[in-house]
């Protein structure tokens, strides 16, 4: 099977910083993740939204990636949001208690009208 | 008169050895006999050519020669020898004392003497090459009498049965040389269902090889069963048999243990010929790995390697007796030729064969067997023998769950190398297999979620990511339940039958006081109804079970 190696673009909205991710999160999508992240960091935004909706597997490793962009939002004080994850992963992100720490949202209207109002 | 005959024979050495022997006569004197002390005549003496040249008995006494023979003969008190020639070869002399009259011998004595070798003589040489026949008898009985020692020991220590494996064929081929070379086979049987096989050859032939067969079959059989990886158990039987093996004597063995539920191959060779392995696009690669010879040197350590033998694919295992025939130009039959073979046939079933043809061939009508033949075919059958599967894992899962009259059906068993991102494949070739149980979405991606995370575990802690190293999977179903275990290589760790998993302390992890790692068996547990896992002395099973009924299933309806 031809894996979907990670795909990370960041797109500048008001507030908002959206990095849209397309494909695997596993242990192959590290420098992709963290290089979009830090892309999104360095554009100022406050709060920057993981778009998750093109995204058909997330391992543990890839649970730990999202853990460590997790820690690295906290440190800086940005709010890390999340959207468009299908209703497995949004039970994975609940088992693995990601949800107590960052908010997510069914999708990306929903996650930028909510974002938009943080500060 | 005494008379001495004194016979010659040529020995192997090249000397001629005389042994005396005393006919007596009536009324002989015996204070006068000549006595009857064996003198050693050597080829190159010169009475040798004198007496082949004289013309009848010669008078010792008048003879002046440098030649111990003759020196001997005075000493003896030989007064006259009489050459006892036949066919232009001196068999013998007949030696005669001082005459009891204590005249001289007359001119009709010496015509009676010569008269009376020219007719011994022949008599003389048919009593020899009888007696050398006899001899050459004895030492051939004997010679036969320990090849059938020998053959007899080779013949109750070869396996009487071929291993049944579901899923494999294994053939042996053993054919003695007439000398009987020290050559071995041996199939070893453990209780997990993995298979040790061994082959050997021993220096020498004979009864002594046929011993040093026997006593290293035994210290591998036992040492085998206490020792799993076979580059120790080579070690260890070297350790056992080093200080008894005679001096320039030594045992060439390969050693390999076979899981045949994922094909794996583990071997360890101590100075044998290298098995070939036959892959599915008919490339043959040699199954390499270095090792001394058992009993040459103490302190020696084996090489371990291992290959997966993948269905179809098939394995020959060889000693000496084939690569070492020559032909009649005394060409040697070689291991490229040997190679060859093998990829040449792809039925392993009938390798041997094929093989044995080649060779009787190269060989032509009138050869004769220079050493030990040995062969051992282990050939992985195409569809893996589904059925035979099945029903071997039924017992085993039924075992497992305690579970008796649940009717188990395996829908799928695969094996995966260890390479980053096969998990992925884990989970879809699951989900496929299955289908026909018509999961809700949410307990299939449960499943997938929980397959993929025990190989990646397999993958990265059992087999450190070994691409040959494989990962085996086989899934099962019963009306109740469905079952998949997934299975590494790994021999390092244990991991508790029911570990106690924690959730991971994700606050701990978000203040970088741990590592973000750590989420797989937390994940899995979490995805299905019960985890298990068992460990052996070389693998490591964690078998996931979902409920189909009852409580678990419910579960997931809500």
């Amino acid at each position: 099977m031809p894996a979907k190696r990670l795909e990370a673009h960041v797109r500048q909205q008001p507030r908002v910083a959206i990095v849209d991710l397309e494909g695997e999160i596993d242990s192959f999508a590290e420098d992709a993740l963290n290089a979009a992240y830090a892309k999104a960091e360095s554009q100022n935004a406050n709060v920057i939204l993981l778009n998750f909706s093109k995204v058909d597997y997330i391992n543990s490793t890839g649970i730990a990636l999202i853990v460590g962009l997790l820690a690295r939002a906290r440190k800086s004080k940005r709010h890390l949001l999340a959207c468009g994850l299908s209703d497995h992963y949004v039970e994975i992100f609940q088992i693995t208690r990601l949800v107590d720490f960052m908010n997510v949202f069914p999708d990306e209207t929903s996650a930028l009208a909510e974002g938009s109002k943080m500060t | 008169m005494a008379t001495l005959l004194q016979r010659l024979r040529q020995m192997r050495v090249g000397r001629v050895k005389s042994e005396s022997q005393m006919i007596q006569m009536h009324g002989a004197d015996l204070s006068r006999q000549i006595l009857p002390v064996p003198i050693d005549i050597a080829p190159n003496d010169p009475i040798v050519a004198y007496f082949l040249s004289a013309p009848g008995a010669v008078e010792i006494d008048k003879l002046h020669l440098e030649s111990p023979a003759l020196q001997a003969l005075k000493t003896t008190g030989v007064k006259i020898a009489v050459p006892l020639v036949s066919q232009g070869e001196l068999v013998g002399l007949l030696n005669l004392g001082p005459r009891l009259s204590e005249q001289d011998y007359s001119t009709d004595d010496r015509g009676l003497l010569n008269t009376l070798a020219t007719q011994s003589a022949p008599a003389v040489r048919v009593a020899q090459l009888v007696r050398d026949q006899q001899v050459q008898a004895r030492a051939n009985e004997r010679i036969q009498h320990e090849l059938r020692v020998a053959q007899l020991i080779q013949k109750t220590l070869l396996p009487k049965d071929l291993p049944a494996l579901p899923g494999w064929h294994v053939n042996a081929y053993y054919q003695a040389a007439r000398q009987v070379g020290g050559d071995f086979y041996d199939f070893i049987y453990f209780d997990d269902d993995r298979l040790g096989l061994v082959i050997g050859d021993v220096t020498d032939k004979g009864v002594p090889a046929a011993l040093l067969m026997a006593t290293t079959r035994s210290v591998l059989r036992a040492v085998a069963q206490r020792v799993v990886a076979p580059g120790q158990v080579l070690e260890r039987v070297n350790e056992i048999l080093q200080p008894d093996i005679p001096p320039k004597m030594f045992v060439t063995c390969l050693y390999a243990l076979l899981d045949p539920s994922s094909g794996l191959l583990q071997y360890a060779n101590a100075g044998h010929d290298l098995p070939y392995h036959r892959h599915r696009t008919g490339e043959v690669t040699e199954l390499r790995a270095t090792g001394m010879p058992l009993g040459l040197m103490p302190g020696m350590s084996y090489e371990e390697k291992e290959t997966v033998v993948a269905p179809g694919e098939c394995i020959l295992f060889h000693s000496d007796g084939i690569v070492e025939a020559h032909d009649a130009h005394r060409e040697m039959f070689g291991f490229p030729r040997l190679m060859r073979l093998v990829g040449e046939h792809e039925d392993g079933d009938t390798l041997k064969e094929f093989i044995l043809d080649d060779l009787a061939a190269f060989t032509g009508p009138d050869w004769e067997q220079e050493d030990d033949i040995t062969m051992v075919t282990l050939q992985r059958t195409k569809g893996y023998g589904v059925t035979e599967v099945a029903s071997r894992s039924t017992s085993r899962a039924n075992e497992a769950n305690s579970d008796n009259g649940n009717d188990w059906r395996t829908l799928a068993e695969f094996t995966l190398p260890s390479e980053p991102g096969n998990e992925r494949q884990a989970m879809e070739r699951v989900a496929t297999a299955v289908r026909t149980l018509n999961l809700p979405t949410k307990r299939l991606e449960q499943l997938k979620t929980a397959v993929a995370e025990a190989t990646m575990n397999a993958m990265e802690h059992g087999n450190h990511y070994q691409p040959e190293k494989p990962v085996s999977i086989q899934v099962l179903a019963s009306q109740k339940a469905l079952s998949v275990h997934v299975k590494d290589h790994g021999v390092t760790r244990t991991l508790p039958a029911h570990p106690d998993i924690e959730a991971p302390d994700l606050e701990a992890k978000l203040a970088e006081l741990q590592t973000p790692r750590g989420w797989g068996l937390f994940l899995i547990k979490n995805m299905v109804d019960e985890m298990r896992i068992s460990n052996d002395t070389s693998h490591h099973t964690v078998e996931l079970i979902m409920y189909l009924e009852g409580e678990g299933h419910a579960s997931e309806k809500t």
